[in-house]
């Protein structure tokens, strides 16, 4: 149905709210818009059909949680572990996200247009990221796999024992977390680069960007490395 | 040996300690190995029940009913787990266990009405299949973890700790890591991998309160919630995980299994089953929640039926076993002896679960090792060994005059020895003295 279902979250329980989302009731609806969302938490998580939902405000935690398939849209601030464990979809936050954005998220597409804090990544086993500001400490920390993009800076401990993820980082970083190295960038990167950055819809020069991945030192125990672990 | 020699065995550096040190200076690498404490800790053998008496009258053994199932997660789930016996299979992931263990594991539990339990690791096809129960755990590694899973389970389980390694990650060295296991956790192959520690999206009861509300979104709020913790703080842990919405407990004392840990956790964090289940039961009262909305799982070295009871008079609603069900399954059997010899150990001392060259098939992923164990006969071995644990404790509730095994009590028991009197809170037997009261 075209038609675009409102709902108020003034008058309306998340977990009413979610069994429609999550099409229990029966619906047909194919377009949503959440208003007063309030920081509520849980909002819009366990989705699984292709719906867009769009949500007016700032939301709690975990919103779009396990994500799949649908698109959501907060025009607002995210609370922490915004589109956690995403499977795949497309989640957008128009403002800044708390931490864990993103947090073990195995696919899918999560955009954050402002900043990200703390352990945006973290876990992360195949989603990808892309942040047009900047990230807190820790970020893509024990990273798996997908990519991670920052347009702006990222603090201290980035890519802390990372697995197969890539970041690129277009601003400055402190200092990197173990096993986490800058590696050259060519031009399969660029285009990998450019495709991530259209999706998002984010503009930005591929060229300015550094590639971060892991030293692969860490993978087999080794008293050696001792300081790394 | 030399005359001025008294030829003694120090105590604190006895042969094992030296055997240690002589490692440790070689490999440079701490010992890791599966199995549980080894070491003697106060534990419900220092127990004894107070069997019928003049003032007591019991059950008649072979004509009168004992009931032993158990509902579990009454509190908030739309579909509570029930169990037919007040024992079930405690989580141990597919990759520290072969497919056909798993598969193995839940045919036994199933042909007796009780429920397994995944591991860190996700949910295969083989235990979701031969498990008409089955729990899925939600660890700090999520990995696996999906919705479409989550959805297919029977209750979940929200893991924040273990009683082998309360505190501690979880390890899977490289020879365990098959291309099947890789793939199940989006990692390269023959890594050691570190499972993290600590959840990537949440700390503390606050943030868990909100987590279990996101669980039970996305699953409808149809199942329970189960919040597992290693025994440490465990009157406190049981008070802030039911305020944070659990519906049901899991306490794993300090001897509780482990696939692959380091000695050093395995035997020195946590606290023994026997304190700890007494500690749970009380938080559960002091909220008015015990034996009614909160259910209580315990685990951590349960062997027998008379552990199964003395957990459950001092206050458990169910055990959970781990390192017994491998047992039941074909570890550590004599028939392997000459195999055992080989990796210069013996039946009965194997632990090494983390090498990943079980002789009985159970704790490896080589398709060779792993073809040795039969799930179907394995399954058979489990169903007559939880069978036998449940009659046995039957036997003893009637003893005591229980119509049900749930409706024992720590006033059936008395302690042997003054730290298990202490720690249980039962009279010292032959007094009416408990240490501390
Ligand atoms: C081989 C093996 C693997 C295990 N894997 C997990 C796991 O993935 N997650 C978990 O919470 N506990 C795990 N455990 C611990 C068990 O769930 C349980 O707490 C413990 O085995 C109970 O103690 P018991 O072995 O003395 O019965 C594992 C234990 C063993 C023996």
């Amino acid at each position: 149905m075209d038609e675009t279902k409102k709902i108020d979250l003034k008058n309306t329980e998340v977990r009413e709210l979610n069994r429609m989302l999550q099409k229990r009731d029966g619906n047909n609806f194919n377009y949503f818009n959440i208003i007063n969302p309030m920081g509520a938490h849980a909002i819009a998580t366990g989705l699984d059909n292709e719906i867009d939902v769009l949500i007016d405000g700032h939301v709690g935690y975990y919103c779009a949680g396990m994500n799949q398939q649908s698109i959501v849209t907060i025009n607002g601030n995210a609370g922490v572990g915004v589109a956690e464990n995403m499977m795949s979809g497309k989640v957008v936050v128009k403002g800044d996200a708390s931490q864990s954005a993103g947090a073990t998220g195995h696919g899918g597409l999560l955009v954050i247009n402002g900043n990200a804090s703390a352990r945006c990544g973290i876990s992360m086993k195949g989603i990808d990221i892309v942040v047009g500001g900047s990230v807190g400490h820790n970020s893509a920390f024990m990273a798996q796999a997908g990519n991670l993009v920052i347009c702006g800076d990222a603090e201290d401990g980035l890519g802390d024992s990372i697995y197969e993820t890539v970041i690129y980082i277009k601003g400055n970083y402190g200092k990197l977390g173990a096993d986490c190295i800058e590696k050259e960038m060519n031009e399969k990167h660029f285009l990998r680069l450019e495709k991530l950055l259209d999706k998002a819809n984010i503009k930005d020069d591929p060229k300015k960007f550094k590639r971060l991945g892991s030293a692969r030192k860490l993978y087999n125990f080794d008293v050696k490395n001792i300081d790394g672990y | 040996m030399r005359k001025n020699s008294n030829g003694r065995e120090s105590y604190l550096f006895d042969r094992a300690t030296i055997a240690d040190i002589q490692k440790a200076a070689s490999d440079g690498i701490y010992k890791i190995r599966g199995f549980g404490a080894k070491r003697k800790v106060p534990h419900f053998d220092d127990l004894v029940f107070l069997g019928a008496s003049v003032s007591r009258y019991p059950l008649e053994g072979y004509r009168e009913t004992c009931g032993a199932n158990v509902d579990l997660g009454t509190r908030f789930a739309e579909k509570p787990l029930s169990i037919d016996i007040p024992i079930t299979i405690a989580g141990m992931s597919f990759g520290s266990l072969s497919a056909n263990a798993k598969e193995a594991l839940g045919r036994g539990a199933s042909s007796v009405g009780t429920s397994t339990t995944t591991g860190d690791g996700g949910m295969t096809k083989e235990e979701r299949g031969h498990s008409t129960k089955l729990v899925y755990q939600y660890l700090p590694s999520r990995y696996g973890m999906n919705p479409d899973d989550l959805r297919k389970a029977d209750a979940i389980e929200v893991v924040i700790g273990q009683g082998a390694k309360p505190g501690g990650g979880g390890m899977l060295l490289g020879q365990k890591i098959s291309d099947r296991v890789a793939d199940m956790r989006t990692l390269p192959k023959d890594i050691d991998q570190r499972s993290a520690c600590r959840h990537p999206d949440w700390t503390g009861p606050d943030d868990l309160e909100i987590k279990i509300r996101e669980l039970r979104e996305i699953t409808g709020w149809k199942v329970p919630i189960y919040v597992k913790v290693g025994a440490t703080r465990t009157y406190y842990d049981t008070l802030l995980a039911v305020k944070s919405g659990a519906d049901v407990i899991v306490v794993d004392g300090m001897q509780g299994g482990t696939g692959a840990t380091q000695e050093c956790f395995i035997e020195h964090v946590g606290i023994p089953t026997l304190p700890a289940v007494r500690m749970a039961a009380e938080a559960l009262k002091e909220l008015g929640m015990h034996r009614e909305g909160v259910q209580l799982i315990v685990s951590g070295g349960i062997r027998s039926g008379a552990d199964v009871a003395k957990a459950i008079a001092l206050g458990a609603d169910a055990v959970s076993i781990g390192t017994a069900a491998l047992i039941a399954l074909g570890d550590n059997n004599p028939d392997l002896e000459e195999e055992y010899n080989k990796l210069g150990t013996t039946a009965g001392f194997y632990d090494e679960w983390q090498a990943g060259d079980d002789p009985a098939g159970i704790t490896t992923q080589d398709e060779k090792l792993a073809a040795r164990l039969d799930p179907k006969k394995g399954g058979e071995k489990l169903a007559n060994y939880l069978k036998v644990l449940t009659l046995e404790a039957q036997t003893l509730a009637r003893a005591c005059g229980k119509s049900h095994i749930r409706n024992l009590e720590p006033e059936d028991l008395n302690a042997l020895t003054l730290e298990a009197s202490a720690m249980a809170k039962v009279p010292l037997a032959g007094t009416d003295w408990i240490p501390g009261k």
